[in-house]
């Protein structure tokens, strides 16, 4: 005790400023880890093919849309950012169709099993993909999903769902109960009051939760580049199309791939941080 | 005309049982207070009459008409709730007019109720805000003017002015007895605050444990507590308890005093005494001065009698020590007999 009562008050405040230091390195080193790939990504995307092989490298990009143009239309790009968008808005209305009501009921009911239930949403994150994937096609073709948007918008649906359930969850789960008892006392029947107390203030959630759904499949390549031939999506595409092709038009491809996706998460970050308990701004 | 009549309800959550057999019947435009401490069934009585809740057995009855069945928006209640659950996405206005739209009254009416029931809640000036924008006291005057914007035969009122500050509850309290009198409804209101439930109250209903214990007016209730709960939870501080031995037929012993009390054959019994009615005199309960306390009006004793702890209120003026020995003398009209065993009153 008393050592700690005699230790110099100046030592203490060194120690707090390594520690604020550490805190700062630390922090700009994440970012730059995270940062530094989607600034050369976006910088050679925007620099015309020669700029691109050459060294040493500009800082700034020159803005020659040469090889992102010549990118859009390549063959088959049209169609599979149609897939792309197909699959990516099934996905969206399949997990926010499914999960939101299982939200619902796991943040306003008590049922018998309902601990497990909120266990087994999230093991289904826990099987790998590639795991599930030759299975899958197998039955896919029998059935004859193979190679449709619908099929695959299913596999995604349920990498989707579980984000979608506990989005929703939380979301539902944060709107106190007494809102809809006081609109049931008010004269409204469960479902009027779910539509006139409930769902005007869990909107801006669920369609965030959407957004999320719509990334998670827009994002996805394994399932896509084993479930479809002809109807590739743009990663499935991407992947297959552009292992041999130079390198402006790989960064090219990229930036397409991930801006958009970088976009979405950004306009739903307030909701995934809720998601995950961090205060929100 | 809202009669509310309760009959053998209770309610079970699993293996718990939060009421056990409830019997009520409140009079048409009669203030009824259930009163009891946390977990008492207060609030679950509550909401079986508001239909939130569904009775495991037993019925309730709405001005003649048996409701245990029907969901809350056909039993003709408004409700008031301990977090006001003033609807965050409306405007003042359009959260008073919520329930009207719902019955989908004209349009004219609608602001007709708004603005007369505003105006009666003083918030008149609010009308265009949101919740977020409000104090805790001007959402709690939403909640209670949405309520009676849709002139229901019952309010309910679930602890509405716990969440409120002291002195704008004193506040409240008052304008809430005023406004629901001229309302002529019939108002059932839940709190653990005796001091509101007091105030407010035509009856109170004291639970205790998933019971009504007592259901009489507030005096009645202060008075005539109907078993020891009762006393030991009412008053501030509550009703003091000692044990009596019997000294003859019909004559008790108390802490060295004898008083004639009921002539019945047991051989112990509890006596009960408000603190306000004790005099220290010559003759009277022997007692030692533990603590003193001057609370301006009068002087707060606190004494040691059969090794139990006694309170008496006593008159400011008289001069007393700690460690005094006193002479407490009950008047005789204030005496209560408890059972010691049933704990009821005799």
């Amino acid at each position: 005790m008393s050592a700690v009562a005699e230790t110099p008050v100046a030592a203490v405040a060194d120690a707090r400023k390594a520690g604020d230091w550490l805190l700062i390195a630390t922090a700009i080193l994440l970012g730059v880890w995270v940062l530094l790939p989607i600034y050369l990504l976006i910088v050679n995307a925007l620099s015309s093919p020669d700029q691109v092989t050459a060294f040493p490298k500009r800082f700034f990009p020159s803005f020659d849309l040469g090889s992102l143009s010549f990118f859009i239309n390549f063959a088959g790009v049209a169609r599979a950012l149609w897939n792309s968008v197909l699959v990516a808005t099934l996905t969206m209305i399949l997990a926010i169709g499914f999960g939101a009501p299982a939200g619902y009921a796991l943040s306003r009911f008590d049922f018998p099993g309902k601990g497990s239930f909120r266990f087994l949403v999230l093991m289904t994150r826990a099987f790998p993909l590639p795991l599930l994937a030759l299975p899958l096609a197998v039955m896919f073709i029998r059935t004859g999903l193979d190679d449709t948007a619908i099929g695959l918008a299913l596999v995604h649906t349920t990498l989707a769902l579980p984000f979608a359930v506990l989005i929703t969850f939380s979301l539902f789960s944060g709107i106190p109960v007494e809102l809809e008892e006081a609109a049931w006392t008010l004269g409204c029947t469960r479902w009027q009051a779910f539509r006139k107390v409930i769902l005007p203030l869990a909107l801006p959630g669920i369609a965030a939760s959407a957004v999320f759904a719509f990334t998670i499949s827009w994002n996805e390549v394994f399932a896509a580049a084993v479930l479809t031939i002809e109807n590739r999506t743009l990663t499935a595409f991407l992947l297959q199309s552009l292992g041999e092709s130079p390198l402006y038009l790989k960064f090219a491809g990229g930036a397409a791939l991930v801006v958009p996706a970088l976009i979405f998460i950004f306009a739903v970050r307030k909701y995934l941080f809720a998601m995950w308990g961090i205060a929100n701004r | 005309m809202a009669e509310i009549a309760i009959k053998g309800v209770a309610k079970r959550f699993g293996g718990f049982t939060a009421l056990h057999q409830v019997d009520l019947t409140i009079s048409d435009q009669e203030f009824m207070v259930l009163l009891g401490a946390s977990g008492c069934g207060k609030t679950t009585l509550l909401r079986i009459v508001a239909g939130l809740e569904r009775p495991s057995q037993g019925e309730v009855w709405i001005g003649g008409r048996r409701v245990d069945h029907l969901p809350p928006r056909e039993r003709g209640i408004a409700m008031v709730f301990q977090n006001y659950a003033v609807f965050p996405h409306l405007t003042v206005f359009e959260n008073i007019a919520f329930g009207l739209r719902m019955k989908k009254l004209p349009q004219q009416e609608v602001e007709r109720r708004v603005n007369r029931t505003a105006e009666l809640m003083h918030i008149e000036q609010l009308l265009k805000r949101y919740s977020g924008q409000l104090s805790g006291g001007q959402r709690q005057r939403v909640a209670v003017a949405r309520a009676l914007a849709m002139e229901p035969d019952v309010i309910l009122m679930d602890e509405p002015l716990s969440n409120l500050d002291a002195l704008l509850r004193l506040e409240m309290r008052a304008e809430l007895k005023g406004v629901l009198a001229a309302s002529k409804t019939t108002t059932i209101y839940v709190t653990h605050d005796q001091v509101e439930a007091m105030s407010l109250a035509d009856r109170i209903a004291v639970m205790h444990q998933g019971r009504i214990v007592q259901a009489a007016s507030p005096v009645e209730v202060y008075r005539n507590p109907a078993a020891r709960f009762v006393g030991s939870f009412i008053g501030n501080p509550p009703m003091n308890f000692i044990p009596a031995t019997k000294a003859a037929n019909g004559s008790w012993t108390v802490a060295g005093l004898t008083l004639p009390g009921p002539s019945l054959d047991k051989q112990k019994l509890e006596f009960a005494i408000r603190p306000e009615d004790v005099d220290a005199g010559a003759e009277g309960l022997h007692a030692t001065v533990r603590v003193i306390e001057p609370l301006g009006p009068h002087t707060l004793v606190t004494c040691d009698v059969e090794g139990g702890l006694f309170r008496a209120i006593l008159d400011s003026n008289a001069s007393i020590q700690v460690g005094d020995d006193l002479r407490l003398a009950p008047k005789p009209d204030r005496i209560r007999w408890f059972d010691p065993e049933t704990t009821n009153a005799l």
